[in-house]
């Protein structure tokens, strides 16, 4: 198999802890260093937290794994430091093809709203985003100490502190944590070991998915067949990646052999009916697997926390995995950095768990639906299936039924007991606990854009009246909990008048924007008091 | 005397949450035999026809959705 890429080795360093034989209390331990784990790590450090990561590897990921990168966790590694490499690496794209046989059923556009920094989705291998997120992890120092070939072998979940087991290649060594978060993927060893449910469906199905690598004319698209004439009677996806990197993913059904179906001498036939015997392509790295859509019932255990697909799985049509699991960090970090410091209350990171779950369900709803379309459960699903796709083919009504996977947008926290609901009227979409949306804006005469500015702390974007800034705005800054105010015709202009148009900005009107850049409350004037209502409502007080 | 515009079948998109319709139609079939699952299809064309009245229309619905289908004696 051709290599496109050298997979790098880190170095295992023995643990101070296990030279020592002390048991130390870390204020964070986060298990698992794949993107999410790493993403929580970042996600600590800028805030000054120490962490430390625990991998049972020492190495990126295997494999191109997690592709599709959607716009929101984009937004997030901005925040983080480390989306621009990501972006210049990745593939972007935005338009999806689907066949049915030789013809093309419809096609789609995600129509990314310009004026926004990030992209709607880029693709892009796993290991380079690993990478990026371990590259940016250094400029962090001591405060990210990753710890690779230290793999977790038990846990001890207590009142206040989690305890862990950790074997490396010297031995064992015990270590403590005021918290922890497991990000140790689907098959998590540690929800295991807490013997945590993680219940839901099994589809029976296997799919293969291969990565190849070639010099092919298909443009930078989407493409999902259904019942191909080079794979009949299943579905293919394919998808471009970096490095001429192409991801192919071939439905076989639920009575293939996983372990047969991995070898090259079965997958290059599959390939080459498909790309046509005179294309030149090389096999890069190949899997078989078959997946699920569950969740476990709860994503808290006292100071144990879990994120990612070690929390909640899904099938991959619609990439709902890597990116649903950062915006799992996005939203519990700032909370454990408050009540780390005791400015909110332990009950706030109950929250962590209501909005999560929330929006796993959301998630696992629309995976399920993708699922259920793309592997049909019995007879009549596969009849209304197929019929669907025969009248989309000219009917414009069944190409909106027909399923090939939604892609991963951000749900928005609308019931969350964080909100504070609307009490004036406002239009779009702006509506407590929904994500930000981006816009360019200069500040002191520098082109940037708002989520930049937002940052990752609590902020009010307060759009100016003529009048100046309100002197009990800019106090908020001092309170306990600092807000700092962004004055929309102030210290910051909208240079295309578009933060006033998707926030619905008339002159007075307030939003408190959590540290996490999603609303939490809003108003047509400013009001101190019922800022600081909001902002208590909002960190669980 | 006016004269109401003659009907025709809406083939443009119209369910508010196409991906919820769909969810909720597979679920109606749901741990049925395929004999079940027609008799239960054969009541929702007939349910639906009734409240849909107009015989135009349905007369295109049934035309469309015979369309390819040649007699097999």
């Amino acid at each position: 198999m051709l290599k496109t890429y050298a997979y790098p080795e880190f170095p295992y360093v023995q643990p101070p802890e296990q030279k020592s034989g002390q048991i130390v209390r870390k204020k964070a331990v986060i298990v698992g260093g794949g993107p999410i784990g790493l993403t929580m790590a970042l996600d600590l450090a800028v805030q000054g937290i120490p962490c430390v990561v625990l991998d049972d590897n020492n190495t990126v990921s295997i494999g191109s794994r997690a592709v599709c990168y959607a716009k929101r966790p984009l937004e997030v590694w901005d925040r983080l430091g480390c989306a621009a490499p990501m972006v210049d690496k990745g593939v972007g794209w935005k338009i999806g093809k689907v066949f049915r046989d030789e013809e093309l059923v419809y096609q789609f556009d995600l129509l990314p709203e310009d004026d926004h920094k990030m992209p709607a989705f880029i693709n892009l291998q796993q290991y380079y985003l690993e990478e990026y997120l371990i590259e940016r992890c250094k400029d962090f120092g001591d405060l990210v100490d990753i710890r690779w070939m230290n793999k977790v072998i038990s846990v001890k979940n207590n009142p206040d502190h989690v305890r862990f087991t950790i074997e490396t290649p010297d031995g064992i060594y015990e270590m403590e944590a005021d918290y922890a978060i497991a990000c140790d993927g689907a098959k998590s060893d540690v929800r295991e070991m807490l013997g945590a449910e993680f219940t839901g469906q099994f589809f029976q199905d296997r799919f293969l998915i291969a990565d190849v690598v070639m010099k092919a004319d298909f443009p930078t698209e989407r493409w999902f067949w259904f019942n191909p004439p080079f794979h009949r009677g299943q579905s293919v996806l394919l998808h471009k990646q970096s490095d001429d990197v192409w991801r192919i993913d071939f439905q076989l059904g639920w009575n293939a052999d996983p372990e047969e179906e991995k070898k090259p001498e079965k997958i290059i036939p599959r390939l080459k009916a498909m790309l046509g015997e005179d294309t030149e392509f090389e096999l890069e790295w190949a899997s078989v697997y078959q997946f699920a859509c569950r969740r476990m019932s709860k994503f808290r255990y006292g100071r144990l926390f879990f994120a990612g697909d070690a929390a909640h799985q899904v099938s991959p049509f619609g990439a709902r995995g890597a990116n649903t699991g950062v915006q799992d960090t996005d939203n519990l970090a700032w909370k454990l950095k408050l009540v780390m410091d005791g400015k909110a209350p332990d009950s706030l990171l109950d929250s962590y768990d209501e909005e999560r779950v929330f929006a796993a369900d959301d998630n696992l709803r629309n995976s399920t639906r993708s699922t259920d379309f793309i592997t049909p459960k019995s007879n009549i699903s596969r009849t209304f299936r197929d019929a669907t796709l025969d009248l989309a083919q000219k009917y414009g009504f069944a190409r909106k039924l027909v399923n090939s996977g939604r892609l991963s947008s951000p749900t928005p926290y609308v019931n969350s007991s964080l909100n504070t609901p609307d009490s004036d009227a406002f239009h779009g979409t702006m509506a407590p606990g929904t994500n930000c949306a981006d816009a360019p804006v200069k500040v002191g005469g520098t082109p940037g854009w708002l989520l930049n500015h937002l940052g990752g702390g609590f902020k009010v974007i307060y759009f100016s009246d003529g009048s100046g800034t309100p002197a009990a705005l800019a106090a908020l800054q001092d309170a306990p909990v600092p807000v700092e105010a962004l004055v929309i015709g102030g210290n910051v202009e909208d240079t295309k008048g578009l933060v006033t148009d998707r926030y619905d900005g008339t002159p007075g009107t307030t939003y408190l924007i959590r540290p996490d850049q999603h609303v939490a409350a809003r108003w047509r004037s400013f009001d101190p008091a019922k800022v600081t209502a909001a902002l208590n409502r909002a960190i669980g007080k | 005397m006016s004269k109401e515009p003659a009907m025709t079948l809406n083939l443009e998109p119209n369910f508010a949450n196409p991906d919820d319709f769909y969810e909720r139609l597979i679920e109606t079939h749901r741990g049925l035999s395929d004999a079940q699952s027609a008799d239960v299809n054969a009541k929702l064309v007939l349910l639906l026809s009734n409240h849909i009245g107009d015989m135009a229309i349905l007369t295109q619905a049934m035309d469309i959705a015979r369309e390819g289908h040649e007699a097999q004696e």
